[in-house]
């Protein structure tokens, strides 16, 4: 999405809540042909209790009903669902705009033909890398050209500008030129999001959240570069200077959500866990009943207290970071965020044990096979 | 085909302007989230009062009819004027 940039008093309003998310992400099935280390919502096996076609389609109308102008669609792997393009297509006849995310694989050229015939869907490619040898060892073996191949057939259907998506690493942030240069030959568009420390992330975040004096490299190139797209990812850097283009604040359940593939609703796409879970969308009701008068939601649209940041004068740049990486990495919610640029995060991270992180669940991952 | 032509023209309030057609438009308490489904841009309108007036738009001859309708006084005006051609130029609205 790129968005005006909210002042400081819409802001505010923006944190009691909207009438309907600005931003929806619907994970439409665990499946994954893929298992990256750093995967979200730990997918891999489809949950056998994955919402039907009826009930996604029930969804969608609901959404439209609410006028969520669209959704962005991931997983898993979305297009592993054999109904996917079809659920597109009754939400694009409903206005309900999509952007989906995929790692590539099953675009072949008929679907990629298809894709490119749609009105009012984009599509993001993720790769992690600018080659494969900084890809690979993240997303899987031979996901890089996988992902390229996606995007030749893309480009060869003449979809126009996709995306390509990009999760920041110790590792790739020396490439975001290269990262960029890929992006201009096929006229596409470069996101670039955070590394968080949920789902499969959680294992491997310390070792590959970028280093502090990388924040740095990474909020100068963005500051230059609007056009690039964050997802309003980056929004704790914005205390490093002038803000980056967004709304600048955590929305969970205040402007964003998530769909999970059993219709479970979570305050954003970082936090599938129990503590964050909101509802779920075959309650009574359905999806309007959990965002209007959920629990869980009623309190993030209260005013939060900045606990130990509240002394600190860059507290209303960064509003204390993301909640979800405070909490996978067992920090309090209502103190610093693991990744402060002041260092505040760092200091008070080697002080958590290990055992007050949240213990991570193995989700759908598929069972590693040894040897 | 004059509708590049027609964004790039200066904002008139003199003339009769109507909502976009590819835009959706959301109420908030806050006034309005506006959805350009061409370009993909989100764009807040910051009073419920704007969102009025952009609503109707369509049903005045000319923007100043619709803020005499909606009995936007002198001193109001020029900050709402100056609103809606801030809206015309990301193409909430245009002309008709």
């Amino acid at each position: 999405m790129s968005a005006d940039t909210a002042s400081p008093e819409l802001r505010d309003r923006f944190k009691h809540g909207l009438e309907a998310p600005i931003c929806l992400t619907w994970e439409v099935t665990y499946g994954c042909n893929l298992a990256c280390a750093h995967c979200l919502s730990s997918s891999g096996k489809r949950d056998p209790r994955e919402l039907s076609t009826d009930e996604c389609k029930s969804l969608i109308d609901q959404l439209a009903d609410m006028r969520v102008f669209y959704v962005n669609i991931g997983g898993g792997e979305p297009m592993v669902r054999r109904d996917f393009l079809e659920l597109v297509d009754h939400a694009v006849a409903r206005k309900v705009g999509v952007k989906f995310s995929t790692n590539g694989a099953l675009i072949t050229p008929e679907a990629a033909r298809r894709i490119a015939s749609t009105d009012y869907l984009d599509v993001q490619i993720s790769i992690d890398g600018a080659t494969p040898e900084t890809n690979d060892p993240v997303r899987g073996r031979g996901s890089y050209a996988m992902a390229r191949r996606g995007m030749d057939r893309l480009a060869e259907a003449g979809f126009g500008p996709f995306k390509i998506s990009v999760v920041m690493t110790r590792h790739n942030i020396p490439e975001l030129d290269a990262l960029e240069a890929i992006a201009q030959e096929y006229g596409a568009q470069l996101r670039i999001t955070r590394l968080r420390p949920s789902g499969r992330g959680a294992s491997v975040w310390d070792e590959l959240h970028p280093t502090a004096v990388q924040q740095r490299e990474l909020y100068e190139w963005l500051i230059v570069r609007p056009d690039v797209l964050t997802g309003d990812s980056f929004f704790h850097l914005s205390a490093l200077g002038e803000p980056l283009p967004g709304l600048n604040l955590c929305g969970a359940g205040r402007v964003v959500c998530l769909v999970d593939p059993i219709g479970d609703v979570y305050a954003c796409p970082f936090v599938l866990h129990d503590e964050f879970l909101a509802g779920n969308v075959r309650g009574p009701g359905g999806f309007a009943e959990v965002w209007r008068n959920s629990t869980l939601f009623a309190e993030l649209r209260e005013p939060q207290s900045a606990g130990a940041c509240a002394s600190c004068g860059l507290y209303d740049k960064c509003q204390g970071g993301c909640m979800a990486a405070k909490f996978f990495t067992g920090m309090p919610l209502d103190g610093p965020d693991p990744e402060c640029v002041l260092g505040h995060g760092e200091r008070e991270l080697v002080k958590v044990a290990a055992g007050d992180r949240p213990p991570v669940p193995a989700g759908h991952s598929k069972r590693l096979r040894v040897g | 085909m004059s509708t590049s032509a027609e964004a790039a023209t200066a904002f008139d309030a003199a003339r009769r302007y109507r909502l976009h057609p590819q835009l959706a438009l959301r109420t908030e308490r806050f006034g309005a989230l506006a959805y350009h489904y061409g370009n993909r841009r989100l764009t807040f309108l910051k009073s419920p009062q704007l969102t009025a007036i952009v609503e109707s738009l369509s049903e005045h001859a000319s923007v100043n009819a619709a803020l005499d309708a909606h009995e936007v006084g002198a001193e109001t005006r020029p900050a709402l004027i100056r609103a809606l051609a801030r809206l015309h130029a990301s193409e909430v609205i245009d002309v008709c």
